[in-house]
């Protein structure tokens, strides 16, 4: 079996991926989908921790992550396709009327 | 680093050494193409592939139910969610280039480097022994040791869950809602906007008399020109934007095409 240390650099490796890509990327679909990507990279780690205690808490833990990022998903893309009628334009640059 | 975890994975069998680097290669890369690629479709499905992998990693986990849970709800319900707001939002939408802050996405970068040199050596200092039996963490099966813990143990956090499910679904109608702000035009009105407009007869299709009938093709007029009203607007937008980013056209790359584009640039 491979170990589970293996299990939680990987993790480690797609979350830091999905953070530079909220930082960098300004269309805010592909910000959304980082976010899920960081989201499942947590999960990730979470499934190693369960079977490195051989528990099941984690598993558990990893399926409300899922279902929390599943409401999250379709509120952020509901204010998103509001925000594009009203102002036409997915970017995040674009969404400016709080600023000052 | 990664030699070290190689060697503490050696005991196992081989092809699941082999498989299990081989997906987490492609999983990286893929998640390194979602950043590095300007256009949003190409992004979710590169996610769909990071997902599908992890999918696979839960499974050889001892985690089939939520490999399973992960197909049917990221990549069978998220990711087509994703897919249908591109629709909306536009499937040629792509990343502007021009940085809105300084040095951003440098900065950004050196984050990114800095936090997973960061996390790796924290996981790489802990002492992350070899798994557990899995005769510990299953009373009989794995769905069944979930579902003892779902019904007992998190009985109160998953009736809440049900709660914020209900309330996302509405707040979405609601987000998602127009309210209609003139009365509903009736037959009439549209029959007289109709003849008030001047052209009171359909407009013409694509492709009449012309070389092919694909949608993007012109009807020819009596005199042999081309009519522009005949294709949708929307096709000329696209083919526009994809110009403008200097992406290849939508619409085909044919002679036949690039002449109707110009077309329908002249007309605008």
């Amino acid at each position: 079996m491979i170990s589970p240390a293996n299990y939680v650099a990987l993790a480690a490796i797609l979350f830091v991926i999905g953070g530079v890509g909220v930082l960098v990327r300004r269309n805010a679909l592909v910000v959304f989908m980082c976010v899920e990507l960081m989201l499942n990279a947590v999960n990730l780690a979470f499934i190693a921790f369960a079977r490195l205690h051989g528990d099941l808490n984690g598993q558990v833990i990893a399926f409300f992550v899922m279902v929390v990022a599943a409401a999250e998903v379709v509120v952020g893309l509901a204010i998103l396709t509001s925000i594009f009628r009203a102002r036409k334009s997915a970017s995040v640059d674009d969404a400016n009327l709080l600023k000052y | 680093m990664a030699h070290h975890l190689m060697l503490a994975g050696s005991a196992a069998s081989n092809t699941e050494v082999v498989t299990w680097w081989v997906l987490a290669i492609v999983a990286v890369g893929a998640a390194l193409g979602m950043i590095l690629t300007r256009r949003a479709v190409h992004c979710a499905i590169l996610l769909a592939v990071v997902m599908l992998i992890l999918a696979g990693m839960y499974a050889m986990q001892g985690a089939p139910f939520l490999a399973f849970v992960q197909v049917i709800v990221y990549t069978g319900a998220v990711l087509m969610l994703f897919l249908f707001v591109m629709m909306i939002v536009g499937i040629t939408a792509s990343d502007s280039i021009v940085e809105t802050i300084k040095g951003q996405r440098l900065f950004a970068g050196l984050a990114g480097i800095a936090m997973l040199v960061l996390l790796i050596l924290v996981v790489g200092h802990a002492t992350i022994g070899a798994a557990a039996p899995s005769g510990l963490r299953n009373s009989a099966t794995n769905v069944q040791g979930l579902a003892r813990l779902v019904f007992t143990t998190y009985v109160f956090p998953f009736e809440v869950t049900s709660a914020l499910l209900i309330t996302a679904a509405l707040g979405a109608m609601v987000l998602a809602h127009r309210e209609r702000t003139s009365p509903r035009p009736t037959q009439r009105m549209l029959s007289r906007r109709r003849v008030a407009s001047g052209r009171p007869t359909p407009l013409p299709g694509p492709g009449t008399y012309a070389q092919h009938n694909a949608v993007d093709m012109p009807a020819l007029l009596p005199d042999g020109t081309q009519s522009g009203l005949s294709v949708s607007g929307v096709l000329t937008t696209q083919d526009l934007q994809a110009r403008r980013y200097g992406a290849r056209a939508i619409t085909g790359e044919t002679a036949g095409a690039n002449h109707a584009d110009d077309n329908h640039e002249e007309d605008r």
